[in-house]
Order: structure tokens, then C-alpha cells, then sequence
């Protein structure tokens, strides 16, 4: 069977399977919707977690990103799995413990304001939208690649499926579906790193692979870096970013995993503060089968590219190399006319250009495996790109039916006319989605990276003091979380869109001015600073905090009786 | 000052503690040796791995891993000791 066969039937019987999924696990009242019901065992959800957070990005782009950046790539390696240890410790059985729905439903009652909800509300949105038109994007490249449907197509298609099971099935549906897509994601990634390690290792394990001999008796690391200094590039396991800068962007990503709503609002589905810890861990056990298998993808994919490619004629360049230059991933210039491909570090001689976003997708294809495990890649792309969509698109359609809706416009609303407005709101949260997906403003792949940024100004310090400090009072915290977004977003268009300097050609010039040092991806945990330190300064000179709200805060530092969520 | 507040008072205090603990061996093995201490790791070199680049991209993962189990483990202990555990 050729590539495309195997890809629709894989990528046909994935997607039934979520569809049958859907029809199973409908969603009678607001409580499954928003919540799956509060009864996911702690295995469940600890794989929904996992398939919730690891999206396209993780799936398709990371181990890419990593192979062109080499010791600077750790910052996501570090950064998306350590914000697990704090969500584990600091937040996940605290918010459990409270029992609520959405994020802004912790907010808006610990700090005993409808401000402060509002404002919670904004940011969770602000967070969610940025990150699933990514998400679109990326199925939209799949179907294109794999199943040779135009991009556009691509997007409705994932559109369609996902509002099938959002909409129906809400939390319930969404978290057996991604129980199943985490199943096909991580077999997918797993099985050509087995494959390409043995192939050039002999190791079957790539987490040990990456750090053995490949069959020229030469350790694959010191080759690399050898091969990276002789084409001009830095040495792969050093890096070039500074040291500060890799520290705030690590803290960056770690603060805003933490304090991402879609993640959050996982652990509000399980029974038990024991089963929120417990899922936690799980989770992040699920996550690093494919973290530390990444960078090891990241270490056989550049060595191979360079052999394959480096110096080599183009007229004896594998079919592989043709059909992603189809889709102009991959570019090649024959800036001297001799023929062959000069991949090298200086850009005025350097002849190829390498989409990062393929060095996952094409892998197997470079490495020379059998068609169906091609097709597995693609479907396991769609399931993550898919699964992070969905949980994202439920963040969205809750913040507005629960959150606006039910507590601030209209309170007398019915449990049913709710459940309705979260429906709506699923659809037009998907409708936005596909939008961006199809119409991608020319940011969004930078934006995305940003969203944590944004997270770690806003949400996390918010949800941190309203558990640790029961003292923090309104004020400090809404003034906190403004400063902080609007810090943050100020730096953005500042430093990453060149807004007020004259539009992106002025960039480049501006790094000279970032502040410390720091780029607009590690601003991040100086706006999470900024807030805190905000918020302890307002706070100590407005009212202080009601007798009552002390006590919901003691309360929920006790884990017994956590009692089932509920409005 | 009541029983009850006191025993919640000294669950939390342990909590806190617990986090202390586990927190700062969290930024060490990240921070510390994946990223400040790196470049002195580097030297030493385990397999085809220099240490420093080892913790940054395989080591600090696998920690993280253990310390969320730790804590699990911990705190269903301290649960039982201070007669918080949900199973009752």
C-alpha cells in the first residue's frame, strides 16, 4: 500500500473512533460539560492532561526547533515540563479542593469581585484564542501534506470534527477523546524514534541513543558538534543564547504552563484532592515519554539532514526532498550554479532553507521507514493538534456561558438555557478558531510562544497568592493582573511586532534595547514580577480582606470534604 | 486557639514545608545544574553526554517526574497523620 492509503485509513479510523467516542460520552448538564461530572478516574485524566497539553507545537514543531537550536532548545524542554511540578504543588490540589468550574470562577470568588472575574475572564481568553489558532494551523498543514487536500480544507475538516465532539459531548466527550488521541499520539512519536535509534545507534531506546556511539564508532553528540562548527553553525550542545536569557525564558514557560486555563481546568474533573495530585503526576509521567524522546529526535534528524543534503548534487536528492518542496517548506537556491546543495551557517552562501515545522514530519521519510509509519506521524499530528484544540475551545466557550453569561449579565439563567449558551458558545469559539486557522495573521507562531508570557503575567501570580497569601485583598490582585498583562503585552508589540517603532523591519534593531537582556519569549517572568510585587504594594494600603474569604482560603488548604464541584 | 485550627495549623506548616523541600531541588536541578552550573557540568562527560547539557535535556525531566511522585506520596502520609485522608 502506497503512503496516502495507509494515511487515510489510519487517519479514517483515528478519527471514528473519536467520533464514536463523542456519541458515548454526551453531555446532559452544565456539570459533565464543564467538568466531565467531577468522576475521571486519576489514569484517565492524568492521559487527557497529557494529550491536552501536548499540542501541535509539541508534536510537530518541538523536536524541529530543537535539532536548529541544540543546548537553547532545553529552554522547552525545561520550561513546559517543570511548570508541572509547580501546577502538582502549588495549584492543582488547592483549585481541586475549591471545586469550582473555570479558572475565573477561583478568581472571581477569592477575591470577592466581579472586577476581578471580568478581568480573569479577558485574560483566559486572551491566552486561549492566541494558542488555538495555532492549533487549526497545524491540522490545516497535516491534511495539506499528507492527504494532498488544499489547506484550507484541511482546517474546516478539523473544524468539523472537533465541534462534533466539543459540542456534544463538552469536558465529558472531550476527555475520553483525548484518553484515545494521547494512545495514537504517543505511539505515533514513538515508534519512528525506535526505529531511526536502532537504525543509527543500534540502541532501541533514543533517550539513550542520543548519548551513544552511531556506527562510525564516533559518539553522535561530538559528531554533531563537529559537523555544526565545520558548516559555521554553533556548537550543538552549547548554544548561543545568554545564560540570563535562557533562564527567563525556562521560567517564562514553566510560570505560564502553570497558569494556563486549559490545563487548570483538568484537574477540576477528577473526585479527590489525593486523585489531582495523584493525576498530576501521572500526567507529567505520560509528557516526558515524549520530552525526553524529542531532543533525541532533535540529535538523529539534524545528522541525518546534514549527510543526506550537505554537499551532495541536487539532481540525486531523494523523492522525499521534492515533495516538501512542493509545499515550500523546503527551499533550495543554487546561489553558485555548481549543482550541489551548500548548507551552511552564513546566509549570503547557504542554499537551502529548512522549515523547522518538518523535521518531525519528514524524519521517517529522511530515515527510509516503511509507509505506514509515515502515516502514523500524520495521524498522530492531527490527534494532538486536535486534542489541545478542543481543550482550549472548551476553556473558551465555558469562560463565556459560565463565567459572562451565568455570572455577571444574567444570573437567573436555567441550569438548561446554560448548557445551551455553552453550546453556542463552543460553535462560535470554533468558527474563530477556523478563521484564524484559514486567515493566519503573519504572528501567530510568535504569539503562541507568547501566550505563556501572557499567562505567567496574569493568572498564575493571581491564583498563587489566593491560596498562600489569604491576606491578599481585591485591589491588589486586580491591579496586579492588569499591570502585569498589560506589561507584558506592551513588550510584545514592542520588542516582537516592532509596533511603535515602524512594524517588523525595526526588530532586528530593537534587541540592542530589550530590557536586561531579555527577549520578548522570557519577558514573561518580569511581568510575573511586576505583579506581585504590584499587587503586595497596592495591598498594603487598601482595605483588608474580608473575615469570610480568610476562611474559604483556610478551608481549601485542608484537602478533606473537598465535596463535589458544583456552582 | 481550638483544636481544630491547630491541627490545620501544623498540617500546613508541614505542607509548606514538604514544598520547601521539594521546590528547591526543583530549581537546582534545572536551574542550577541545567542552566548556572552547566558550562563546569560540561566537563564531565557520562556516555556521549556532557552533564550540564544532560540535565537540561534529559536529567531535569526525569526529576520532575520523581519529585510530583514524592509529593504524592507525602502528602497522602501526612493526610493520615493529621486525619485528612479522603478515603475515610
Amino acid at each position: 500500500m502506497t503512503v496516502q492509503t495507509w494515511t487515510y485509513l489510519l487517519v479514517g479510523i483515528t478519527f471514528a473512533v473519536y467520533i464514536g467516542i463523542a456519541i458515548w460520552s454526551r453531555a446532559g448538564s452544565t456539570k459533565e460539560f464543564y467538568v466531565a461530572g467531577g468522576g475521571v478516574s486519576p489514569l484517565a485524566n492524568g492521559m487527557a492532561t497529557a494529550a491536552d497539553w501536548m499540542s501541535a507545537a509539541s508534536f510537530i514543531s518541538m523536536a524541529g526547533l530543537i535539532s536548529f537550536m541544540g543546548f537553547d532548545g532545553s529552554v522547552y524542554l525545561m520550561g513546559w515540563t517543570g511548570g508541572y511540578v509547580l501546577l502538582a504543588l502549588l495549584l492543582a490540589p488547592y483549585l481541586r479542593k475549591f471545586g469550582k468550574f473555570t479558572v475565573p470562577d477561583f478568581i472571581g470568588e477569592r477575591y470577592y469581585s466581579k472586577t476581578a472575574r471580568i478581568v480573569a475572564v479577558f485574560c483566559a481568553l486572551l491566552v486561549s484564542f492566541t494558542y488555538v489558532a495555532g492549533q487549526m494551523r497545524g491540522v490545516g498543514v497535516v491534511f495539506s501534506r499528507f492527504l494532498e487536500v488544499d489547506i484550507n480544507t484541511g482546517v474546516i475538516i478539523g473544524m468539523i470534527i472537533v465541534l462534533f465532539y466539543a459540542v456534544l459531548g463538552g469536558m465529558k466527550g472531550i476527555t475520553y477523546t483525548q484518553v484515545a488521541q494521547y494512545c495514537v499520539l504517543i505511539f505515533a512519536f514513538m515508534v519512528p524514534a525506535i526505529f531511526i535509534s536502532i537504525q543509527m545507534t543500534g540502541n532501541p531506546i533514543p533517550q539513550l541513543g542520543m548519548g551513544s556511539k552511531g556506527t562510525d564508532g564516533l559518539y553522535l553528540l561530538e559528531k554533531l558538534n563537529g559537523l555544526s562548527t565545520q558548516l559555521g553553525f554553533a556548537e550543538y550542545t552549547k548554544g548561543t543564547k545568554s545564560t540570563l536569557d535562557v533562564f527567563a525564558i525556562t521560567a517564562a514557560l514553566m510560570v505560564g504552563t502553570a497558569g494556563l486555563p486549559h490545563v487548570i481546568v483538568r484537574f477540576f474533573t477528577v473526585k479527590r484532592v489525593r486523585d489531582a495530585r495523584k493525576s498530576a503526576g501521572l500526567a507529567l509521567l505520560f509528557i516526558a515519554i515524549l520530552y525526553t524522546t524529542a531532543p533525541a529526535i532533535a540529535v538523529f534528524a539534524r545528522t541525518n539532514l546534514i549527510n543526506t543534503v550537505s554537499n551532495k548534487p541536487y539532481s540525486n536528492m531523494p523523492a522525499w526532498f521534492s515533495n516538501w518542496e512542493k509545499t515550500g517548506l523546503l527551499k533550495f537556491e543554487d546561489k553558485n550554479d555548481d549543482g550541489l546543495i551548500q548548507y551552511v551557517a552564513p546566509p549570503e552562501i547557504n542554499e537551502l532553507t529548512v522549515d523547522r515545522d518538518i523535521m518531525v514530519l519528514a524524519n521517517p521519510e529522511i530515515a527510509n521507514l516503511p509507509a505506514w509509519v509515515i502515516a502514523l506521524v500524520a495521524a498522530g499530528s492531527l490527534a494532538a493538534a486536535l486534542s489541545t484544540a478542543a481543550g482550549l475551545l472548551l476553556v473558551i466557550s465555558a469562560s463565556v456561558s459560565h463565567d459572562l453569561i451565568k455570572n455577571v449579565f444574567n444570573p437567573k439563567i436555567t441550569e438548561k438555557q446554560e448548557l445551551i449558551a455553552a453550546r453556542l458558545s463552543a460553535v462560535g469559539a470554533v468558527s474563530v478558531a477556523g478563521y484564524f486557522g484559514i486567515n493566519p495573521p503573519g504572528f501567530v507562531a510568535a504569539v503562541v510562544a507568547l501566550a505563556f508570557g501572557l499567562a505567567a503575567a496574569s493568572i498564575f501570580p493571581a491564583i498563587i497568592m489566593g491560596i498562600f497569601y489569604k491576606k491578599m485583598n481585591k485591589e491588589g490582585a486586580i491591579t496586579g493582573m492588569i499591570v502585569g498583562i498589560c506589561l507584558m503585552l506592551f513588550y510584545m508589540l514592542k520588542f516582537k511586532f516592532g509596533v511603535f517603532d515602524g512594524g517588523k523591519a525595526a526588530i532586528a534593531g530593537l534587541k540592542a534595547q530589550w530590557w536586561f537582556g531579555i527577549s520578548p519569549e522570557g519577558f514573561g517572568s518580569v511581568a510575573m514580577l511586576v505583579n506581585f510585587v504590584v499587587a503586595l504594594i497596592v495591598n498594603s494600603f487598601t482595605a483588608p480582606v474580608p473575615e469570610e474569604v480568610q476562611e474559604i482560603v483556610e478551608n481549601i488548604r485542608i484537602p478533606s470534604g473537598a465535596g463535589d464541584a458544583s456552582h | 486557639m481550638n483544636d481544630n485550627v491547630k491541627n490545620a495549623r501544623d498540617y500546613w506548616r508541614e505542607n509548606l514545608r514538604c514544598l520547601l523541600l521539594l521546590l528547591s531541588i526543583w530549581f537546582l536541578v534545572s536551574y542550577g545544574a541545567g542552566i548556572l552550573f552547566r558550562e563546569l557540568l560540561d566537563e564531565i562527560q557520562i556516555a556521549g553526554f556532557p552533564l550540564g547539557f544532560w540535565f537540561a535535556q534529559q536529567g531535569s525531566i526525569y526529576v520532575f517526574v520523581l519529585l510530583i511522585f514524592v509529593y504524592v506520596y507525602w502528602m497522602n502520609q501526612l493526610d493520615k497523620k493529621y486525619g485528612y485522608d479522603e478515603r475515610e
